[in-house]
């Protein structure tokens, strides 16, 4: 007699489906949680475990310059945010509502900061606000950050616009209609139907773009000047001397950060999108 | 009819070299339930969403309550329209549905909840107007899109297949309240549908469209009775259509020969064609009488007056449709031909009922056929 074919969750009692869930686990999330848990080690030297200390996160918050670029970094990926949704909606948009000559060349276009590796968007960044339209280097804040707001701006919109022209496709047009026939001009028609039907995708592509920006080091890093330097860019020339649990500190407070922000918003998502089905 | 509340003049929508709505005129009176009725793509809903402003005419003049409205947009229209979809707003619940005109309107609060639950009333939908367009069944979506339509009082109510999504049982009970609810609140309707039941039963006039043109326009029963062409009477009901030449054309009576059929049709009236010039005959099945033909018995008395060999066919059943209120009998007249002929089960069971391969005759009377000049 032969055995019995396994049923598909019992695959996951066997040794070799044990082991490789094990490996991504490790390779997945045990940096994450070393990094964590030193960032509450007593002992200036990360390697070692010496005893439990809150006082990395006393000197992160007495860290002026660190502090500084945090500010700036969170600055950065708020107006980049902004921008993007609304830019990405508006292309969005205009790709799904209207016909335009050339219209292939320019969702092709649109794509290209999505595929173009980072380091060359870097590269030309740098050289087109170093040559072609340099950004006065002494302006206050937060008007220094403009070099760096437009770079990630125009990495992170094309994410917001596919995210949302994505969702227009399960848009019904009868509803823009029917609000135009209830007496809402063009305006109050997007308004009132077609931005509620959007809202997941802007949410979504608002997390994208957020978090895009807040991590972004490459392109970021030729573009800032030595007296806008973010968050990432600040914790690189950190590691260069030494990795202290001062850097762990501060990492985890970004993760800590983005992931409330990344459930915030898959929750409003969820909301929404449960609301909006029904149609 | 006083001055018409709607005046389609000459309205043409063309898409390209494809004309949509070729050059139709119609007017619409007051207080009217007017269908559009055809196949799908013949261009009744382009015509409607005319009507709602939803698409411009490419030719032509729309007139509704004296002003013109060829080129107004949607929003300054006195019309409101329930889409096929229903275009309930997911996002909103039942109440701000309805009130969703009234807000744009800018109508005081007040009012406004006043005018959303006679809305809600006229619909029956008391109770729901905290409910979300999700937790509705479709029928009761329909109900939020026609009280959102009506509450803003329009002179024109535009409905768009207002039926189709439904299923059968509710359909049939829609009809009639569609048309109690016409009569309370006493707003021109004009309804788009392909359903010949739909139209005949609910509206007070009907015009019928094929390929973007306007081919009749009439009460349901003159539709049904006189068809004004070939089209007409082929697409409402069921009909035996015969083509045949013109032989004798005199006022007060005509008759039709048609080539390879075993009689001739003979009708009561003039047809004022040209002798000779190709006509159409269209009987309906139902009115034909069908009799029992006995080798040894005569065939059955035709109305006085009928020429020798017209509106008395022999021949033989060839299959039948018992349907419960009524039978369709399919009869083999000769030449491949078959007629069809429905009878009423008036009684529950016959002496002598009519089965297959049976020999029949077929007679009707000179005022059954509908003659037709194209």
């Amino acid at each position: 007699m032969s055995k019995p074919r396994p049923a598909p969750l019992d695959y996951l009692a066997r040794w070799p489906l044990r082991l490789w869930i094990g490996l991504v686990a490790v390779f997945l999330y045990a940096p994450l949680l070393t990094l964590m848990a030193f960032s509450f080690n007593e002992s200036r030297r990360n390697i070692v475990w010496t005893g439990f200390t809150l006082d990395w996160y006393g000197t992160v918050f007495k860290d002026g310059p660190l502090l500084e670029a945090f500010a700036n970094s969170l600055t950065i990926a708020f107006l980049s945010t902004l921008v993007s949704v609304i830019l990405g909606a508006l292309v969005a948009v205009a790709c799904w509502r209207f016909r335009f000559p050339f219209k292939p060349a320019f969702e092709g276009a649109l794509a290209l900061p999505i595929v173009v590796p980072e380091i060359c968007m870097g590269v030309a960044m740098l050289v087109f606000f170093s040559r072609i339209m340099p950004w006065p280097s002494d302006l206050i804040w937060p008007l220094n950050l403009g070099a760096i707001t437009i770079a990630h701006i125009s990495f992170s919109f094309p994410f917001v616009a596919v995210i949302v022209r994505a969702r227009l496709v399960s848009f019904n047009r009868e509803l823009e209609e029917a609000a135009k026939d209830l007496g809402a001009s063009e305006w109050r028609a997007f308004i009132d139907v077609l931005v509620p039907h959007m809202r997941p995708a802007l949410i979504a592509g608002a997390l994208l773009a957020f978090t895009l920006s807040l991590d972004d080091f490459v392109i970021t890093f030729f573009t800032a000047g030595p007296d806008t330097v973010t968050f990432p860019v600040k914790v690189y020339s950190m590691v260069r001397f030494s990795v202290t649990p001062e850097v762990n500190a501060a990492s985890t407070l970004l993760i800590v950060l983005t992931v409330a922000l990344t459930a915030i918003g898959l929750k409003l998502q969820g909301r929404d999108i449960a609301k909006t089905e029904g149609s | 009819m006083a001055a018409p509340l709607i005046r389609i003049e000459g309205v043409s929508k063309r898409f390209g070299d494809f004309a949509a709505v070729d050059e139709v005129s119609l007017e619409i009176g007051e207080g009217e339930f007017f269908a559009l009725l055809g196949p799908s793509g013949c261009g009744k809903t382009t015509l409607l969403r005319m009507l709602a402003g939803l698409e411009v005419p490419t030719e032509g003049r729309i007139v509704i309550d004296g002003k013109d409205m060829t080129n107004v947009p949607p929003n300054k229209r006195p019309v409101n329209m329930v889409f096929q979809s229903y275009a309930v707003f997911p996002h909103m619940t039942v109440a701000q549905n309805i009130a969703y005109g009234l807000r744009i309107d800018g109508v005081p609060e007040k009012e406004r909840q006043a005018r959303m639950y006679d809305a809600l009333g006229l619909v029956k939908l008391e109770g729901l107007e905290h409910r979300k367009p999700d937790q509705l069944s479709g029928g009761q979506r329909q109900r939020v899109a026609l009280a959102r339509a009506l509450v803003k009082r329009p002179r024109v109510l535009l409905l768009d297949e207002p039926l189709s999504a439904l299923d059968a049982k509710l359909r049939e009970a829609m009809r009639s309240e569609l048309a109690i609810i016409q009569e309370k609140v006493g707003v021109t309707f004009v309804m788009v549908t392909h359903d010949q039941d739909e139209a005949l039963a609910m509206a007070t006039r009907c015009g019928v469209m094929h390929r973007g043109r306007l081919q009749q326009v009439a009460t349901p029963s003159d539709l049904y009775e006189y068809p004004a062409n070939r089209f007409v009477a082929d697409f409402i009901g069921s009909v035996n259509m015969f083509e045949g030449k013109l032989a004798v054309d005199d006022p007060g009576q005509a008759l039709i020969r048609i080539d390879g059929l075993g009689s001739t049709i003979w009708v009561d009236h003039g047809v004022t064609g040209a002798t000779d010039s190709t006509v159409w005959a269209a009987l309906r099945p139902e009115k034909i009488e069908l009799f029992h033909r006995d080798p040894d018995a005569a065939p059955p008395a035709l109305a006085t007056g009928t020429p020798q060999g017209a509106n008395l066919l022999a021949g033989t059943v060839r299959h039948l449709s018992y349907l419960g209120s009524e039978t369709v009998y399919e009869i083999d007249v000769g030449g491949d031909r078959i007629v069809k002929v429905l009878r009423s089960n008036v009684r529950r069971y016959e002496e002598r009922g009519f089965d297959y391969d049976q020999p029949v005759w077929l007679t009707w009377s000179p005022r059954s056929p509908a003659v037709l000049l194209s």
